[in-house]
């Protein structure tokens, strides 16, 4: 049972990455998230590569600490490739992981870059043979001669190694840049995304995918929308959404036609328009959609609020949160610093009571839906003795600063969260800054 | 007038945005540059209705360059935020010119090229792939977010005059 995010005081727990100031561009971590027991914590980085955090068992002598997560697999996922016949680089930086859910000892997770997705499996092997017939013990083949007895070798046990294989490639289905991945409740298909066209694949085929979205106009020049992200409904297996650059979320339903080009389900809210500048459509670009986990309602997150929708309404979103309002005023200076351009991800909590997005000088927010309470925190390694509870920040938008409030101007805008992620079961948040993963937890008195 | 500078500025924040992300690693993004072109869209009709609403009025300022009409594919690009001052003002018929040009910027990927370029061209001739190093540089983070410094306005009106309509952005795909 989680108590409300308002209420809640969350403490340092575990940061992870390197404490030096100089950001390798390597190290920026590009996505985040949670398997679906909550043990497993993966993170990809610009660098291609997956490292994925374990929770140890629980130390029951001491109840008030949460287990701690420590690095479980590190490993390569892609590799930089270079296009010919374009002329481009592929970059190496991995978008999204996804996990799958458990079916046997193995844990499996799909990651993708720009246009190839890869299907992960991590094992652990704690055993190994010993006591060959033909062989010795550092493999080299016996002198048959030698050998005059029989025996079967047995498994002995050996200190821990993970490893991970790729298992499936599932490459050349995407002209333009996979922005989504997305696990179908089958647990047999799943859907991936690019800026015009959704594919569907089977977890077992990697030669062949379905194209069930396609928005491409004949005509390029008439392109006036593109798609920023695409989900699955969490147990609905024949429906998904995808958002767009327009700030639309269109729902379809799988059984309708083999082409959804038509959607079931249109959600819009129409523009205030006391709120128009050169920069709207730019703001209104969503920039990240997810599913409740009841799969009631699902939420977005476009630049300057989050939203959450009820799958009944279609004209307007039930809730609203404004993330940073302050930084309406900045669009212009956002714009020319690229910071207009930035796309934060949105989580939910386990029982979708609260919801968790990132902003700028490190500073997350989270909204207390039930509450109606919400809270801007801060991941720093100044805050970060352990178990140091975090104090709750405030922005001053103009006027008068208040003591510990930060003016809008004083923000620092290289420092910005993107990516967090909400453990399923448990009030413990991975939040990751440029380059470190933050892990907090709510206090447990 | 003040919506007219700030559109004339925002407009030429928008083409070397459009410039410096073509050579961005990864090829181009559709998304970004979609939004690229709509500010930029805005930006252009803002411009041209105040200049509308201007011209019975206002007079033209007698600074005017005159306005190189050429237009060649294969001419470099400029893009010159550090470009000495031009004109004073857009000659009246540059904006024409954003709908008229013909230059296909598709086709000058070879020669297109920013007036401070450090980097390798990413024409076909150039294929040697440089993403070898495991630790590549990209673009310096003061190559794609400088401010559009308070001349750009001007420096702007060279690069009205290369191959850019913002309807032959897009498909550059």
């Amino acid at each position: 049972d989680a108590a409300p995010g308002g209420d809640m005081q969350w403490c340092f727990s575990q940061v992870k990455g390197a404490i030096d100031d100089d950001v390798a561009e390597a190290d920026i971590i590009s996505t985040v998230e949670f398997n679906h027991t909550g043990e497993l914590l993966a993170t990809g980085d610009k660098g291609g590569r997956v490292v994925i955090f374990q929770q140890e068992i629980e130390n029951k002598s001491l109840p008030q600490f949460r287990s701690e997560y420590n690095v479980y697999s590190t490993f390569q996922s892609h590799e930089p490739e270079f296009d010919y016949l374009k002329s481009l680089e592929i970059e190496e930086k991995i978008n999204k992981i996804r996990w799958l859910p458990q079916k046997n000892a193995a844990q499996f997770l799909l990651s993708t870059n720009d246009k190839t997705i890869k299907l992960w499996k991590i094992s652990e092997r704690d055993k190994r043979p010993d006591g060959y017939n033909l062989k010795e013990d550092d493999g080299r083949y016996k002198d048959p001669n030698s050998i005059t007895s029989l025996r079967v070798p047995v498994l002995i046990p050996m200190d821990l190694m993970v490893e991970a294989s790729p298992r499936r490639v599932f490459a050349n289905a995407h002209t333009y840049h996979i922005n989504s991945v997305s696990v179908n409740s089958d647990h047999e298909t799943y859907l991936s995304a690019d800026d015009l066209r959704v594919n569907l694949w089977h977890l077992e085929i990697t030669d062949r995918s379905f194209n069930i979205v396609d928005i491409k106009p004949t005509n390029m020049e008439e392109l006036t929308e593109v798609i920023t992200a695409a989900e699955f409904h969490p147990h609905q297996c024949n429906t998904f959404v995808y958002s767009s650059s327009k700030g639309i979320i269109r729902l379809c339903d799988m059984r309708e036609s083999a082409l959804c080009d038509r959607h079931t389900k249109l959600f819009e809210e129409p523009e205030d328009p006391s709120n128009r500048s050169f920069f709207s459509e730019i703001i209104s670009s969503i920039s990240d959609v997810k599913f409740s986990h009841s799969g009631r309602y699902m939420m977005t997150r476009d630049y300057l609020s989050v939203k959450i929708w009820d799958l009944n309404m279609e004209n307007r979103p039930v809730e609203t949160y404004q993330v940073h309002e302050y930084l309406r005023s900045k669009l212009c200076s956002l714009y020319e610093n690229d910071c207009i351009f930035d796309k934060f991800e949105c989580c939910w909590n386990g029982n979708d009571s609260v919801v968790m997005t990132g902003s700028y000088n490190n500073f997350f927010r989270m909204f207390d839906r039930s509450q109606r309470r919400d809270v801007m925190l801060e991941a720093s390694r100044e805050n970060s003795k352990p178990m140091q509870v975090l104090k709750p920040r405030k922005v001053c938008a103009g006027g008068k600063r208040k003591k510990d409030e930060i003016s809008v101007d004083s923000l620092d805008f290289n420092k910005k969260i993107l990516h967090t992620a909400w453990h399923p079961q448990d009030n413990i948040i991975a939040v990751a800054t440029t380059n470190n993963l933050y892990i907090f937890q709510d206090k447990v008195n | 007038m003040e919506v007219n500078v700030e559109a004339r500025r925002i407009l030429a924040v928008s083409i070397s945005k459009l410039y410096a992300s073509r050579s961005q690693r990864g090829g181009l993004r559709l998304h970004r540059s979609l939004l690229l072109s709509m500010v930029m869209r805005s930006a252009r009709d803002i411009y041209h209705s105040s200049r509308e609403s201007e011209q019975p009025n206002g007079e033209q300022p007698a600074t005017e360059e005159p306005m190189d009409t050429n237009c060649d594919p294969k001419e470099k690009a400029r893009l010159a935020p550090d470009l000495a001052d031009t004109s004073a003002d857009m000659a009246p018929g540059v904006s024409d010119k954003l709908d008229e040009s013909d230059c296909d910027i598709t086709e000058d990927k070879e020669n297109l090229s920013p007036a401070k370029q450090s980097r390798k061209r990413r024409g076909k001739a150039s294929a040697a792939p440089d993403f070898l190093p495991s630790k590549r540089a990209r673009l310096e983070p003061g190559e794609e977010r400088y401010a559009a410094p308070v001349g750009s306005c001007r420096a702007g009106v060279g690069d009205y005059r290369s191959a850019l309509t913002l309807n032959q952005v897009i498909p550059a795909f």
